[in-house]
């Protein structure tokens, strides 16, 4: 073998071998490159960036829970109220607990203040959707997923939403077939 | 193919084991370079024949031949094979015959990690095409290997990784040896850039081998210990990432694609001057473009996955640095013409090859330009126009530059002139063949037709026919030149050492056929 050759080959072969843990390298510094730019926010960025939000307007609002006289289940809010963007997408949560020793089973219906606000909730998920089947002393935090409508009429600052829920009077197993949208 | 040569020339050294053995353990650099070379006939051979099965389901709408899963099976493995069974080890086989010749080296550095490096490879094609026969089938996630696809599959995935691992250590020991060769064992007085450009490009092509290798190494590493050891790395389930293997992947894949064009280039470069009767013009300035063409290559990657969802300003820049890489390639088309002009030409096989890869690789680098951008490329991804983008590249690029290197050679190495009417009827043959076969594709792609996908609409039939007939011409147009090489072997019109007239360069000075050894004294350049 030719001097020289046998350095050259050590050289060559660190290089190679340091290019492989490169390769690992790149997962780390992939990750950090994201996080530093901000490039890939997957999530943020596979939805379309939502460009409805009216964020001139702020509206208050409140948010109502009721339980009709027959149920005896504990149901509220987890927030009174809320200021948001017509537009921008609101999750909210209730929490209802069933403080009876039998499972029964209940339908919320909601109610708007003013009634005229109704049309502008765009509902994507609600509890309200389907009838809630509660176990003895069950305890269940369910969300409401909905869009104010930018269209929402520019005198209306403050709206209320106020769920009732009823016994449906099913037997608890059954899946009643629900009212759609409320 | 230096089999005669070796009969009469080995006497005086010791002896050498015959037969089967004689090719297990040599480590002559014409043995293992004429190995390199077989090997790579074969595989497109059969790479070649499930492009013909491919072709011919896309002879009509609706599944005529294949099942679904098999066609996909059909495309990944042409793929795979056809980069990494035909043109890389088509590369390796010149590089072994010609690198120590053209630089008055007895042999190449490292004899013995030579013959390693061959023998692991039809191990590796071994893995490949027996996983056919395999449960499931063989690989049908595509050449790229995406997850969450390449982390699903069953034991072929497993076989086709390890297979990657075992040719991708095959091109980096193989790129050891070239580099030393080169660096370490230039005759006296040829300095680095007295050297023929195919070495040069090949120096450049064997650094990027093993800046690049490694790392796709590493990325198929992670898929294997996602799929079996419980690591995420790409399992969006278990938090991990499926963009960054694409990241990962071309990060090595773009430099792979200069990898199998870069001593094409170096080829070309041989025989244009030597059939124009002219020095290559601009000698230095090919260098420097071979150079900033590789450095260039490690800033694109992402060019190939414009539609994962980047920032724009991502999107710009690989988009403009992309085009970048135009101005090198431009450079290197415009001196390969500049030596043309006013020079003494005439068109034997090898000329009328470079010259097809000057033309057709030159219209795959435009159709290149386009997908550059990207708007345009959030339109094409992954249509049949990206498909007649990068077979114009690697067919009339890459495989015409192999076609022309073969013809070029070939007397040097059997000793005997090929036979040029077959010669022409196979070059007329697979230049017109190649054109139906691809330039339909680029309407098709634009008319939205979809790659990898075995049934298609009604109104891309009339096109997919055409390239299907086309398809079959080019394919059985190989035999032409698979019966060109056997006949240069067994006999024909004795070859001077010179062989063709304008030919310069230290592989002239050696008889044809070039002896067992050469250059055992080195020889001196001025």
């Amino acid at each position: 073998m030719q001097p020289g050759n046998g350095k050259m080959l050590a050289k060559l072969t660190v290089a190679a071998v340091a290019m492989f843990g490169f390769g690992f390298a790149l997962v780390p510094f992939y990750y950090k490159i994201c996080e530093v730019t901000g490039i890939n926010k997957g999530a943020e960025q596979s939805l379309v960036k939502n460009t409805q939000v009216d964020t001139s307007r702020w509206v208050t609002l409140e948010f109502d829970a009721n339980i009709n006289e027959a149920l005896p289940w504990r149901f509220r809010p987890e927030i009174r109220s809320i200021k948001v963007h017509p537009g921008q997408l609101v999750q909210v949560e209730y929490e209802v607990t069933n403080t009876s020793d039998a499972p029964i089973v209940g339908q919320a219906v909601p109610s708007y203040g003013p009634a005229r606000a109704a049309a502008a909730f765009k509902k994507i998920e609600c509890f309200c959707f389907t009838p809630q089947t509660l176990a003895a002393g069950e305890t269940r935090r369910m969300p409401v997923l909905f869009v104010l409508d930018p269209a929402l009429e520019a005198d209306l600052h403050t709206v209320t939403l106020s769920y009732t829920f009823f016994e449906t009077g099913g037997q608890a197993k059954t899946q009643a077939r629900s009212v759609k949208e409320g | 193919m230096s089999d005669a040569a070796h009969a009469h020339d080995d006497h005086g050294h010791h002896a050498h084991p015959t037969g089967i053995m004689r090719w297990l353990t040599t480590t002559n650099h014409k043995d293992i370079g004429s190995m390199y070379l077989w090997f790579a006939l074969i595989m497109l051979f059969a790479a070649g024949s499930m492009a013909l099965l491919i072709r011919a389901e896309l002879f009509q709408p609706g599944m005529q031949l294949t099942h679904p899963d098999f066609f996909n099976q059909l495309t990944t493995m042409h793929g795979l094979i056809m980069i990494f069974g035909v043109i890389m080890p088509a590369f390796s086989g010149f590089a072994n015959w010609q690198v120590p010749l053209m630089l008055g080296a007895p042999d190449m550095a490292f004899p013995r990690m030579n013959n390693w490096a061959f023998w692991i490879l039809p191990v590796a094609g071994l893995l490949l095409m027996s996983s056919f026969l395999l449960p499931g089938g063989a690989v049908a996630g595509g050449w790229t290997m995406y997850p969450p696809l390449f982390i699903q599959g069953g034991i072929s995935y497993d076989l086709t990784i390890l297979a990657v691992h075992i040719m991708g250590l095959s091109s980096i020991m193989g790129s050891i040896n070239i580099i030393t060769t080169i660096l370490n064992m230039r005759a006296p007085g040829l300095t680095l850039m007295k050297m023929p450009l195919f070495v040069w490009t090949w120096l450049i092509t064997a650094y990027l081998l093993i800046a690049t290798m490694p790392v796709l190494a590493g990325a198929v590493t992670m898929l294997l210990t996602d799929r079996n050891f419980g690591t995420h790395f790409f399992n969006a389930a278990g938090g991990g990432d499926p963009v960054m293997f694409q990241h990962i992947f071309w990060f090595f894949a773009h430099p792979e694609v200069y990898i199998l064009i870069l001593p094409a280039f170096g080829i070309v470069s041989q025989i244009i001057p030597t059939f124009a009767r002219k020095p290559l013009f601009g000698y230095a300035s090919m260098v420097y473009a071979t150079a900033s063409i590789a450095i260039l290559s490690f800033i694109v990657w992402a060019h190939h996955m414009f539609t994962v969802g980047m920032p724009a300003a991502a999107q710009l820049f690989f988009m403009f640095s992309t085009m970048l890489i135009a101005v090198p390639t431009g450079v290197k088309v415009f001196n390969w013409v500049a030596t043309m002009w006013k020079g003494s030409m005439t068109f034997e096989t090898p000329m009328l090859f470079a010259i097809a890869f000057v033309c057709l690789f030159t219209i795959g680098g435009f159709s290149g330009l386009v997908l550059a951008i990207a708007p345009v490329d959030i339109q094409l991804h992954d249509t049949y126009y990206v498909v007649a983008h990068f077979h114009y590249v690697l067919v009339s690029g890459a495989l015409f530059s192999i076609f022309a290197g073969i013809y070029y050679w070939l007397p040097k190495w059997t000793g005997h002139m090929y036979d040029e009417t077959l010669g022409k009827w196979h070059f007329w043959l697979s230049v017109i063949g190649m054109n139906i076969v691809f330039f339909p594709m680029h309407f098709l792609g634009l008319a939205g037709m979809p790659r990898r996908i075995p049934d298609y609409a009604l109104q891309f039939t009339e096109f997919n026919q055409i390239a299907t007939v086309g398809a079959f011409i080019f394919g059985f147009s190989q035999l032409i030149f698979l019966w060109v090489v056997l006949k240069a072997i067994r006999g024909g019109e004795k070859a001077t050492s010179k062989v063709w007239e304008g030919a310069e360069g230290l592989e002239w000075t050696v008889p044809s056929p070039a002896p067992y050894h050469t250059f055992e004294t080195a020889p001196v350049v001025k």
